[in-house]
C-alpha cells in the first residue's frame, strides 16, 4: 500500500495549477514522502486551512493508504 | 458517534494542552507522534496525552471531529492548532511557545 510521487504530485498539481510542487522520497520506499507546496492558493489562509487543501487535493488517501507525508506549505514570494 | 465527540469534547476542555498521539510520551509509536512529544517536551507545557491506539472510537473520531485526517494532533484550550508539521513549523518560529504564553497554560512540573 504506497504511492508513486509522481501520483502525489499529479494530484496536488491538478488542484493547484499553479503550484511548485517539490515531492521528496524520504526513505526510499515509496512510502514515506515530505512534500513542499507552494501556491497563491494560500494566501490569506492559516497554516490548518492550508493543510487540509492539500489533504483536500489527495482525496482523502491521506492518513489511508498515504501514511507519512511531512507537508510543508507557503505563499510564493 | 455523537457519543465519542462529546467525549473528545470532554477532553480538550478539561485539559490546557491535549496531544492525541498513537503510543505514550514514553513510547511514542510513531514517528511523528514523537516528534510531537518532544516539541511539548522542550517547551516545557504541561499536557494531557491520549493514546489512539488504545481507543478506536478516538481513532476515528478524532479526525472527523477536526476535520484533519492524521495523528498527531494537538490542543490547546480546547482549539484545534495541528499536526506535526505544523508543530514543527511553529516550534521552529517561536511561534508555538508564544501561543502557549498568549493561552497562559499550565507549565510542567
Amino acid at each position: 500500500m504506497a504511492m508513486a510521487a509522481a501520483e502525489i504530485e499529479a494530484l496536488i498539481r491538478a488542484a493547484f495549477p499553479d503550484a511548485d510542487v517539490q515531492i521528496q522520497d524520504l526513505a526510499g520506499d515509496g512510502d514515506h514522502y515530505a512534500a513542499r507546496v507552494t501556491s497563491a492558493a494560500f494566501v490569506g489562509k492559516s497554516r490548518v486551512q492550508q493543510h487540509k487543501l492539500v489533504y483536500e487535493a489527495l482525496g482523502g488517501k491521506m492518513g489511508g493508504v498515504l501514511h507519512a507525508l511531512q507537508l510543508t506549505t507557503s505563499v510564493p514570494n | 458517534m455523537s457519543e465519542t465527540n462529546a467525549r473528545i469534547q470532554s477532553i480538550v476542555e478539561t485539559h490546557d494542552v491535549v496531544l492525541f498521539m498513537k503510543g505514550t510520551p514514553l513510547f511514542p509509536q510513531c514517528g511523528f507522534s514523537s516528534r510531537a512529544v518532544a516539541i511539548l517536551e522542550h517547551l516545557g507545557v504541561d499536557f494531557q496525552s491520549v493514546d489512539v491506539l488504545q481507543d478506536m472510537e478516538i481513532r476515528s473520531g478524532i479526525k472527523s471531529f477536526s476535520d484533519w485526517p492524521t495523528i498527531p494532533q494537538l490542543y490547546v484550550k480546547g482549539e484545534f492548532i495541528g499536526g506535526s508539521d505544523i508543530m514543527t513549523e511553529m516550534f521552529e518560529d517561536g511561534e508555538l511557545e508564544q501561543l502557549m504564553a498568549e493561552k497562559q497554560v499550565a507549565r510542567a512540573d
